[in-house]
């Protein structure tokens, strides 16, 4: 019985009933829905909790953006509530409200007052020079991508992790074709956002000067938000606003005054200052009567 | 003095002898170095989410080695039946204390050493520049922490039965200090009495680990902290360490040997 050969035997039938009990398996773990194997890395190892992971280093990220001056949970961060980074895009509603420069609020005790020498405590942007209030470096925003690469990573439905990423690329680095990747990237995890299609539009309209392109991408972000429900579309005004202000912009460029006055009004519909608009539908108008001919004066 | 440095050799020789640094140096390295291999964007001057990731490494090992070094100094000696011998020679219980912690402080010192050379060598590959003082504020904050932390547990080893239980308990109260320490005040204006007034002494009367942490200011470029004010930082540590020994010294005093 313990011969070598009995021995190795017996190892080859375990191999060969786990082989088959494996492969037998393998479809029937394919099939279930509970299944984590089909997913990425993230995915086997952290479930759903990585959505909340991928929160954080976006968060994480905005700490960077502002030199690790950011409140903790222990502190006011209603000046917080609305990543200033997203804010500082020009695309995203904002929540914030407070003073971001001094959450920390007066020195409570002396240990507070003495601690306060040991970590950042100025509001700064990285884009504005950050801790050395120095414009020169305000590319030093670079340091923010890691976090939101991370951060797209654990949670590709994360429309806005996109749009910021590309927006910094774009602006501050001038990485115009990886800011056209990663908004590509997003829109094939997420195909329905128009905030995406509005920052590739104004990709293509401002690094690339490709209007066909810009106008084609805007009109069908226009239509992705068309579609959504009246309570999300009043939630996504400032969007539909970009959008249309960006449209009419890019048409009475092209000269062609009737769709720009059209988008114009489009926009001061849902604008929250209207009469900031309103110069501008008075300008498009003043050029469109300008064009049109005048009927010859009475002879008589 | 003498005997004091004596004692702290050995102690000294037992961290180069041990593998215990040379596994956490080679690991955070080896962490950092990946790391360092990401490509992000193309972009092969980003530097601070690799400085910061080191700098956790490097706090993380230091904890380590220096509690589980300095926990299992005193029950070791007691385990092998070395301690009645020691103390049999011109050798005092405080002096046996001293050089324990001595030895424990500057093991971690060298450790720190080795750790924060690695860490700037790593910034500097990125960043092209050495701001030593930079380096130096932070690596002695640190330093200085561990200071803290090794009295600590060095008292926590007469009390607590065994290195286990002390490592445990140390290792609570320190990652505690860090997370919440600076918040306890706030914490406490939440409560009612009679657990305001016992979490805002809790708040007065724990050694705030957390000051000593500037990780901020150096992944970020800050300026450097005014030297008054480190100064004063290494002094409040100072203050801790010997408060944490004279405990100790008296704890020992009472305590059996054999």
């Amino acid at each position: 019985m313990n011969s070598p050969r009995t021995i190795l035997l017996l190892l080859v039938a375990l191999l060969v009933s786990c082989f088959g009990l494996a492969a037998h398996l393998q479809p029937q773990f394919e099939a279930w829905r509970g299944s984590r194997a089909s997913g990425d890395i993230f995915n086997v190892v952290l479930g759903d909790s990585r959505r909340m992971f991928a929160q954080s280093f976006y968060v994480k990220a905005d700490a960077y953006y502002h030199s690790g001056y950011y409140p903790t949970m222990f502190d006011d961060n209603a000046a917080f509530q609305t990543a200033h980074m997203a804010e500082d895009t020009g695309a995203v509603n904002s929540k914030n409200h407070g003073d971001e420069h001094g959450f920390l609020g007066p020195t409570r005790d002396w240990i507070d007052a003495f601690g306060r020498h040991f970590f950042p405590d100025r509001h700064t942007h990285l884009d504005e020079g950050g801790a050395d209030d120095d414009l020169g470096g305000s590319d030093n925003v670079r340091e923010i991508l890691p976090w939101l690469k991370l951060s797209a990573d654990l949670d590709p439905d994360n429309v806005q992790t996109y749009t910021v990423t590309a927006f910094w690329l774009r602006i501050r680095m001038h990485r115009v074709a990886e800011a056209e990747a990663v908004l590509h990237e997003g829109l094939r995890n997420c195909p329905d956002s128009y905030d995406i299609l509005f920052e590739l539009g104004r990709l293509y309209d401002e690094s690339y000067h490709d209007t066909d392109r810009a106008r084609n991408v805007w009109n069908l972000a226009i239509r992705k938000w068309l579609k959504l429900d009246p309570d999300s579309q009043k939630d996504n005004r400032l969007i539909f606003e970009q959008i249309t202000t960006h449209l009419a912009k890019l048409e009475e460029d092209a000269g062609n005054l009737p769709d720009a006055l059209n988008w114009y009004q489009a926009a001061q519909k849902v604008s929250a200052v209207p009469e900031a608009l309103q110069a501008h539908i008075d300008a498009v108008q003043k050029k469109l009567r300008a064009l049109i001919p005048v009927a010859p004066a009475k002879l008589y | 003095m003498k005997n004091i440095f004596a004692v702290a050799g050995i102690v000294i020789k037992e961290l180069y002898r041990r593998k215990d640094f040379y596994v956490l140096f080679i690991v955070t390295i080896l962490i950092c170095l990946v790391m360092a291999s990401v490509n992000i964007f193309n972009d092969a001057k980003i530097v601070r989410y690799l400085k910061e990731i080191c700098l956790l490494l490097i706090w993380i090992c230091s904890l380590v080695i220096a509690v589980t070094t300095t926990a299992r100094q005193i029950p070791a000696e007691r385990e092998n039946r070395t301690l009645l011998p020691l103390l049999a020679k011109p050798l005092t219980r405080p002096q046996l204390l001293f050089g324990k912690f001595l030895g424990c402080w500057l093991a971690c010192g060298l450790a720190l050493l080795c750790f924060y050379v690695f860490f700037g060598a790593l910034a500097a590959t990125r960043e092209h520049q050495w701001p030593l003082l930079d380096y130096f504020q932070a690596a002695t904050l640190h330093w200085f922490m561990l200071g803290i932390v090794v009295a600590m547990v060095l008292l926590g080893s007469l009390v607590f039965a065994a290195p286990s239980s002390n490592n445990t308990i140390c290792f609570v109260i320190i990652v505690g200090i860090l997370f919440v320490g600076r918040h306890l005040d706030q914490v406490a204006l939440t409560l009612r009495e009679p657990l305001r007034t016992v979490v805002y002494s809790i708040y007065f009367v724990i050694p705030h680990l957390e000051l000593f942490d500037v990780r901020d200011l150096v992944i970020h470029n800050w300026p450097l902290i005014p030297w008054l004010y480190f100064s004063l930082a290494l002094l409040y540590a100072l203050g801790y360490m010997a408060v944490f020994l004279a405990g100790a010294c008296l704890v020992f005093r009472r305590k059996a040997v054999n």
